[in-house]
């Protein structure tokens, strides 16, 4: 009952803050030299006044600033997003379309990352000082300093282009009309090369963190106090010191989930994965201002949700903390 | 045409008998090219919508150009061919042009095509919405379609560059029965394009890929020979290389390739490169200057800045090969270019002189001027080209600012006024009165407004002799004009044109007849073919 209680506050709390996102973000777009009626115009590579003013008033730009932000925040607060009118459709399409890609991308890379680093932190933790926990640590440092896009490319040229395993880009197979299981493996095998490049920088963050963790934990008396009772090895492993080591790694994880989503537009380029982070990318720089807010919108409630989801399993893991407003 | 065949017959033929070990695969075309095969295409950007009325981007140009047509087409030396027009006729004044259109044109809808739609798209749509077109079809006096086969323009005056005005993104010929009383820019049919061309949209996977299906009803019978064509967005350049590399796709053009990828792409034996199929665009890139900021106000300062800067550093070094000098302000490929005009060599010795002269001493840190130059964002080349600049003019004393930003930041200093000098490039558009004479005339001085006269320059007797070539009828008479406008502006570099700029358009070679015509990967693709 409190937890619900907590959860339910914490929503509304979120919706406020939602708000002040979408004021915040609306008057910081504005700040940016340049509006999309000039950037159209600039691309058609050749301009008058009358094109520009036809745009503006199109776009609604030619209104006064707070009229514009308030037909705007009355448009979010009945669920619509506006219109593109570079892209010639509305903003919540083209949200629903490149969410997906990007949602499966760095959920992959999410999961995977944290299994594989919490894992390779326990094993390297396990045998710290040994040479097969520096071999984990020096993984991790390099995977840890290396640009994602680097990485990226290095797995394009051994899979596709030397060893030819794998598609070097897109999210499936164009031209051949797969459905079902053979679909999925489609997707699956575009998959590997871009959730793999995400996943090696994050589970390096994760085990290097669980190791420092670990070790820190591994000393204190209640584990000493568990050892002289007797415990085997393995179940002070999990009970004693993981549970009580996870935490840092549990906010670390959190925080991420909001930057992951960002993060992945670096490989959203480099492997043409059609997702969100290229589409704000995109609309950054054609000033599309509906599109951009939109993107902004449906990250920041998913960094609010995934915090909210964060706080709740603190108190599933370590029982101490208790949930409050 | 019915020539034509048998003696193409007859030369490839000839070609399969004895030469075919010196000449290349992909230069020869079959007489009677194989119907079938899928192409895959790079596209990068993604175009933001394919409909060439509302946005004239390069890459909506490049892919709305297979649903798109216009009356005619222009060969690699920019005379007309026919196009949705079977054959035309210009009066001897000069004032009337008239069409006689194909028979059988149908749009992808089923509805015929017919001279309404030409009059409907030239007289309202274009003049409404496209704002490079509007100037050229305000100067017609009366549009008319005497039957449903012809379309006659009066014009209010003479200009003989309206015949090179009928490429797909500049006139691009619009379904009457579709945009007649609608909202032309929210028009739904704007994402489902409705065109006579070659191709139809199938789909649209926004971020991944463009699908086009070949047109069963289109009016070249026999043709389009491909099934199909995907456009892949690929934003980043070197999974574009990785692409031409392992044949995932089979063409890229434009920038899509980074100039220095370009030699070992070259090399590579399942890729051709051709430089063909630019002339009409026919970019040059510029150094602008503000002319109303010191120093630039001084054509000394300019001339020298043009000597201390070599040409053919920036062609080999920086655009690996890709280019020639440009000498002056009409491109080679555009009629009425004249080579005959002074010349500024590359010459550190006199920029320091013509500096010394005007009074522009080095201070005790060596320096002359510092000034600002703000760098082009449309790619790592410009960017080079730009720290080149700065290095160039370094050694004569001028030391340059850089100043970066994205392309919106940029264009809004520009067309501000609020810049030292920024390279620019831009397209002369098959005609010098369409792509030049905007840059330097003085009515076209217009604050906010990119594009237009932005360094400022402004000498009565150019406005004059533009305006004139324009309107005069009589070729020999225009070329008169532009090659005084050419000595004038050389002499006084309002600008320094640096580079015409070839872009290497790599083709896989299974596929052939992939360029053919001035506008190049922008054509419709009737006649791309697949080698079996």
């Amino acid at each position: 009952m409190e937890r619900l209680e907590f959860i339910a506050q914490r929503v509304l709390k979120g919706i406020v803050v939602l708000v002040g996102i979408v004021v915040l973000n609306f008057l910081l777009i504005r700040l940016a030299p340049g509006d999309p009626a000039a950037v159209m115009a600039g691309e058609a590579g050749a301009s008058d006044e009358l094109f520009l003013q036809q745009l503006r008033a199109q776009f609604g730009l030619d209104r006064p600033l707070l009229e514009q932000l308030w037909a705007y925040v009355a448009n979010i607060l009945s669920f619509d997003f506006g219109f593109s009118y570079r892209q010639q459709r509305p903003v919540v399409d083209l949200l629903a379309e490149r969410l997906p890609p990007t949602l499966l991308l760095t959920g992959t890379a999410f999961v995977l990352s944290l299994v594989a680093g919490v894992t390779l932190g326990v094993m390297a933790a396990r045998r710290a000082g040994r040479w097969s926990d520096s071999a984990i640590t020096v993984v991790a440092l390099f995977f840890y300093a290396t640009p994602l896009f680097w990485v990226g490319l290095m797995g394009v040229l051994l899979f596709s282009v030397t060893l030819g395993w794998l598609p070097a880009f897109g999210m499936a197979s164009v031209g051949v009309k797969l459905t079902g299981f053979a679909y999925l493996a489609d997707v699956g095998r575009h998959l590997v090369l871009p959730a793999l490049t995400l996943t090696l920088f994050h589970m390096a963050v994760y085990a290097r963190m669980t190791r420092a963790s670990m070790l820190e934990v591994r000393d204190l008396d209640f584990v000493r106090t568990a050892r002289a009772k007797g415990v085997d090895e393995g179940s002070i492993l999990r009970r004693h010191v993981l549970r009580n080591a996870i935490l840092p790694v549990v906010t670390i994880a959190g925080m991420k989930a909001g930057y992951l989503l960002g993060g992945s537009i670096v490989v959203e380029t480099v492997f043409a994965w059609p997702g969100i982070g290229r589409l704000a990318y995109e609309a950054v720089l054609q000033r599309d201002y509906n599109v951009l807010l939109g993107v902004f919108l449906v990250t920041s409630a998913l960094v609010i949700a995934v915090n909210l989801a964060t706080d709740v399993i603190y108190s599933l893991v370590d029982p101490r903390i208790e949930l409050g407003a | 045409m019915s020539l034509v065949r048998p003696i193409a017959t007859l030369l490839a033929g000839a070609l399969a008998a004895g030469m075919l070990a010196a000449a290349p695969a992909a230069a020869q075309a079959p007489a009677d090219p194989p119907r079938g095969g899928t192409m895959n295409i790079i596209i990068s950007p993604e175009p933001p919508t394919l409909m060439l009325g509302i946005n004239q981007t390069t890459p909506a140009a490049i892919v709305g150009g297979k649903i798109y047509e216009s009356l005619l087409r222009y060969d690699f030396d920019l005379k007309p061919m026919p196009g949705l027009a079977k054959s035309w006729t210009v009066s001897p004044d000069g004032l009337t042009y008239t069409f006689k259109l194909q028979e059988g044109v149908k749009w992808h809808d089923g509805t015929p095509f017919t001279a309404d739609d030409v009059v409907f798209s030239t007289k309202t749509y274009l003049t409404a919405v496209h704002p490079r077109s509007r100037p050229i079809f305000q100067r017609a006096e009366e549009i008319t379609a005497p039957d449903p086969l012809t379309v006659v323009f009066k014009l209010k005056g003479p200009f003989a560059p309206f015949i090179m005005a009928w490429e797909p993104s500049t006139a691009p010929i619009v379904p009457k029965h579709i945009y007649e009383g609608t909202d032309f820019r929210t028009n739904p049919a704007n994402n489902k394009p409705i065109g006579t061309g070659p191709f139809k949209l199938k789909e649209w996977v926004r971020g991944s890929h463009i699908h086009f299906v070949r047109n069963d009803d289109y009016w070249q019978k026999g043709k389009p020979y491909l099934d199909a064509i995907y456009y892949r967005v690929l934003p980043d350049a070197s999974a574009r290389v990785v692409a031409m590399e392992t044949g995932q796709t089979h063409l890229s053009a434009f920038a899509d390739i980074e100039t220095f990828e370009v030699p070992r792409l070259k090399a590579l034996p399942n890729l051709e490169m051709t430089t063909k199929g630019y002339e009409y665009l026919a970019q040059i890139v510029w150094l602008d200057f503000n002319l109303r900021n010191k120093p630039f106000d001084d054509r000394r300062f300019r001339q020298a800045v043009y000597h201390a800067i070599d040409r053919n550093f920036l062609r080999d070094r920086i655009w690996f090969g890709l280019g020639k000098p440009a000498t002056g302000p009409i491109h080679s490929s555009i009629p009425h270019y004249d080579a005959n005009v002074p010349k500024y060599p590359f010459d550190p010795k006199k920029a320091e002189a013509l500096l010394d002269e005007m009074g522009l001493k080095r201070g005790a840190d060596g320096v002359r001027a510092r000034i600002t130059l703000d760098q082009l964002p449309y790619g790592d080349v410009y960017i080079r080209a730009g720290e080149y600049i700065r290095q160039a003019l370094g050694r004569i004393g001028v030391q340059v600012n850089l100043r970066s930003a994205d392309v919106a930041t940029w264009g809004d200093r520009v067309r501000n006024w609020d810049y030292d000098m920024t390279l620019q490039v831009l397209s002369q558009l098959g005609h010098p009165a369409l792509g030049v004479s905007r840059l330097y005339v003085s009515s076209n001085i217009r604050k906010g407004v990119l594009f237009s006269n932005v360094n400022g320059y402004s000498n009565p007797r150019i406005d004059e002799l533009f305006d004139k070539a324009a309107v005069a009828v009589d070729p020999a008479e225009a070329q008169k004009m532009y090659t005084e406008i050419q000595k004038i502006l050389v002499e006084d570099v309002p600008v320094a044109w640096l580079l015409e700029l070839d872009f290497p358009t790599f083709i896989d070679k299974r596929f052939g007849n992939v360029v053919t015509s001035a506008i190049g990967v922008r054509d419709g693709f009737a006649d791309v073919f697949m080698r079996r």
